[in-house]
């Protein structure tokens, strides 16, 4: 491990893109950032990883300007940065694209391109049509410029983004966990772009939780943890292990329960989950027995609809033909209360739009699913609410003051956490998973594939939907989507490269 | 400057390059066949209706409400919301006319020359929305209860100041926007017009316009891109201010009198005419041109009712179920849920 004077002695002579000293920033008792830096050379795709609250977002306001340091100072290309309110100086140095789209749904992609620059007098529609289509085409972004920003995909939403911001004359570009809402061939053309557009002199500051794109994308790579610095280093010099290490400060890397720790599900133990010839939205035909105890997981790209089949096995969705059975008593079509009422429990694809109430307390929402369950004559009497939710608190390891904190308090880690325990308030013999550990750090991560791994000896039939391959080693079985049918099917023993050649459908040609 | 990067080895799949016909775009002109429709409609039913007297007169009563309209539009485009116009269009001109009157006309005795009444009035008006902004923007506060609050004070201050009854005498500077009439229209038809064509120019052709957009969009987004959002919409709630203050003048011409009730009610229809036009409660849509049509929409049905002879008590309900299904109509052409 470097430390970061070391590295200000090595990088001596090299000219650097952007700058952060000694930065220090507090939200009231709370320490963001203690006495950190980074030194991003120009040119280079740097990578800032850290898990949840080890100070990465806060960085990335303060190097963006949006939010003033306490103490410490911010410098681009050696010059100091510019005032807060001077927000075009900022722009000529440094653009991110954040997590949270900062597309004006309702506007042209035009416009969006050149919000707040359209001209000082009378704005030339067909101008800025035609100087919009032009940017794109130089990124090679095909896009029609008249469609509202709402039309775009979340891969497109990016490049235009991207776009913006080097049209605005910045040559340091955060991009801030660009790959969570991507799937496979969208992260390589992104990781494409972002090659050439470093060999054309960008700099990138990376942000992600996948630790395999670093190695894939980025230099250098600069590990927070608990709002200190703890290393930079080149990437090619910095195991897989050291790295996790570094970000948990804990050594022994990522510790994930494998299938093979439990004992293997034969053909007499009863079935708990049965789809028979199921076709919905983007999937057909699809046929599969869960016993109890037994972990599938179902991989793919985003367009291969696995994430439709779990949400139709939850009632989310409609199935168009086909039936879904729960310990063979029919599930009725499309219905959550009945999905609920035959044990299925599910953590939804976005803990933000369908996981979690976010004003609610832990208790409120662990205990969502069985309100109707506490108290006599569907009473809900505080002491058993409060019971559910420090239950929750113990059972899955959430870091909290207590279960009458609102869970928008909470990491994303914990607040999966809660979704997790919704899910399980009522003890589902089918418990179906979407996306369980996406945007969580590596604690937050073991801790959930633990309660998996629990969940599946406890004798519940688990299907677990993600693109992370570390979620799917939990698994019995993986099947693997493809353009809405099963493609192919691994048992415990696949490998990384066999699992993401069938994903990327690299193995039908 | 961007020239020189030109990634030839990506492509993004080109799923949206098909050329579509733009439902959007047309959305603005949505309400101009339902109007058309209503003309016709008119026409059918009575002799008088399609005359240059009855439609000037139309628009004559409703230029008060379109100021309104505009006004909310703005507002709304913003992402934020006032309630508090319908009491700012009695208030402003009762607290003028008091300022320049004896106070055996119900003034306050400070006797100020008489042509100072209308400068007043809108001076009255931004200073309610500058208050409104002051709290919405300093204090952090939700639009909507802030100016329900200030509907309710400035309706009381309203009541207040004139005593509770109307006031007649006015001075004359003060009418004329109201009853004159210029090039055969009256002359309020053409301050609502003036405003609505400035309104349009400046949303769709400038940058200062397109950033209401921008901060009712994403107001993150609009930081982030330089706007100064607070600004903008402190701006926007001042202009705000002074159309209603504008509205109460011609209102209070048209009619010859302030009534102690001027404006009471009218934010329900300003808000219909206003979603019915295409404007969004939630920010960042529509246009200024659909909030007219909306009003334009309104009228007509008023008029229509009137002309048909419809008992009076049953405008409430007939109105309503028509807004009802004004937007039920609207949803389904513009194929979107509403927010």
């Amino acid at each position: 491990m470097m430390s970061l004077s070391e590295q200000n002695a090595s990088a001596a002579g090299v000219k650097l893109a952007a700058e952060a000293r000694n930065i220090t920033k507090r939200f009231g008792r709370t320490v963001a950032l203690n006495d950190v830096g980074i030194e991003i050379h120009d040119g280079e795709s740097h990578a800032l990883v850290g898990r949840n609250g080890a100070g990465k977002s806060t960085l990335v306001s303060i190097l963006t300007g949006l939010q003033a340091p306490d103490s410490g100072e911010v410098t681009f290309g050696g010059v100091a940065a510019p005032t807060l309110s001077d927000r075009d100086g900022w722009r000529h140095n440094v653009a991110c694209v954040y997590q949270r789209s900062t597309i004006m749904p309702a506007l042209s992609v035009a416009e969006n391109l050149f919000i707040n620059r359209q001209g000082r007098t009378l704005i030339s529609w067909s101008r800025m049509r035609r100087q919009a289509a032009e940017l794109l085409e130089s990124f090679d972004v095909n896009v029609d410029v008249t469609l509202p920003a709402s039309d775009l995909t979340v891969e497109q939403r990016q490049l235009v983004e991207i776009a913006r911001a080097l049209s605005a004359g910045a040559r340091f570009i955060i991009l801030d966990e660009p790959t969570a809402q991507l799937d496979g061939p969208a992260i390589e053309r992104l990781f494409e772009r972002m090659r050439t557009l470093q060999d054309n002199g960008i700099t990138f500051l990376f942000i992600s939780h996948h630790l395999e794109e670093i190695y894939e994308v980025c230099q250098k790579v600069t590990v927070y943890r608990d709002a200190r610095h703890i290393l930079t280093a080149p990437v090619s010099e910095l195991g897989r292990a050291e790295l996790v290490d570094a970000m948990t400060g804990e050594p022994g890397g990522l510790h994930v329960p494998g299938a093979a720790s439990r004992a293997a599900v034969d053909a007499k133990t009863p079935v708990a989950l049965e789809l028979r010839e199921l076709s919905g939205d983007a999937f057909h035909d699809v046929s599969l027995k869960v016993r109890t105890g037994e972990v599938i997981g179902f991989a793919g790209s985003a367009s291969s609809g696995k994430h439709q089949i779990a949400e139709t096995i939850y009632g989310l969705r409609r199935p168009s033909a086909g039936e879904v059975l729960v310990n063979d008593r029919k599930v009725k079509p499309g219905s959550v209360p009945d999905a609920l009422r035959n044990k299925i429990g599910c953590v939804p694809r976005d803990r933000h739009h369908q996981g979690l109430v976010l004003g609610l307390t832990i208790a409120e929402n662990a205990a969502m699913t069985v309100l109707a369950k506490l108290g006599p004559f569907g009473t809900v009497p505080p002491g058993q609410l409060a019971l559910v939710g420090s239950k929750a608190i113990e059972s899955y390891d959430i870091v909290a003051s207590g279960p009458d904190q609102p869970v928008s308090d909470l990491s994303g880690g914990n607040q999966q956490k809660v979704v997790m325990a919704r899910a399980l308030a009522d003890d589902p013999s089918v418990l179906v998973l979407i996306n369980p550990t996406a945007g969580v750090d590596v604690k937050s991560k073991e801790s959930l594939l633990g309660v998996v791994d629990r969940v599946a000896r406890d004798g519940s039939a688990v299907v677990v939907i993600s693109d992370e391959l570390d979620d799917l080693r939990v698994c019995d079985r993986v099947l693997v989507l493809f353009h809405g049918e099963v493609a192919h099917e691994f048992g415990r023993d696949w490998t990384d490269q066999d699992l993401v050649a069938a994903i990327e459908g690299v193995t039908e040609q | 400057m961007t020239k020189m990067i030109t990634p030839d080895t990506v492509a993004v799949p080109a799923s949206n390059r098909r050329p579509q016909l733009r439902l959007a775009r047309f959305r603005d002109l949505a309400l101009v066949p339902a109007i058309i429709v209503l003309i016709v409609i008119g026409a059918l039913i009575s002799p008088d209706f399609l005359t240059v007297d009855n439609l000037t007169n139309v628009l004559q009563q409703q230029s008060a409400l379109a100021l309104l309209v505009l006004a909310e539009a703005m507002i709304l485009i913003t992402g934020k919301f006032d309630l508090s116009l319908e009491s700012t269009i009695g208030f402003a001109p009762v607290l003028a006319i008091a300022l320049v009157e004896p106070a055996s006309a119900h003034g306050l005795g400070t006797q100020w020359p008489e042509w100072m009444a209308i400068p007043l009035c809108l001076l009255i008006g931004a200073a309610i929305g500058a208050f409104n902004g002051l709290l919405i923007l300093k204090f952090q506060l939700s639009a909507f209860i802030v100016t329900l609050g200030m509907l309710i004070t400035v309706r009381g201050l309203h009541v207040g100041v004139s005593g509770g009854s109307s006031l007649f005498q006015l001075p004359q500077s003060f009418m004329y926007l109201g009853f004159e009439k210029w090039f055969g229209l009256a002359a309020s038809v053409w301050i609502a017009l003036i405003a609505f064509v400035i309104g349009i120019v400046v949303l769709s052709y400038f940058r200062q316009g397109r950033s209401l957009y921008a901060i009712g969009g994403n107001v993150d987004a609009a930081k982030a891109a330089g706007i100064r959002t607070d600004a903008v919409v402190w701006t926007v709630l001042i202009i705000g201010g002074i159309l209603a203050a504008l509205a109460g003048i011609l209102e209070t011409g048209r009619l010859g009198a302030i009534g102690a009730n001027m404006g009471e009610g009218m934010i329900f229809t300003v808000f219909a005419a206003a979603v019915i036009g295409g404007i969004s409660l939630n920010g960042g849509k529509g246009t200024l041109f659909g909030a007219l049509c909306g009003v334009l929409m309104l009228g007509l049905i008023q008029n229509l009712l009137t002309i048909m002879r419809v008992d009076g008590h049953w405008f409430g309900a007939i109105n309503g179920v028509i807004i009802l299904i004004a937007l039920v109509l609207s949803r389904v052409t513009s194929g979107k849920a509403q927010e």
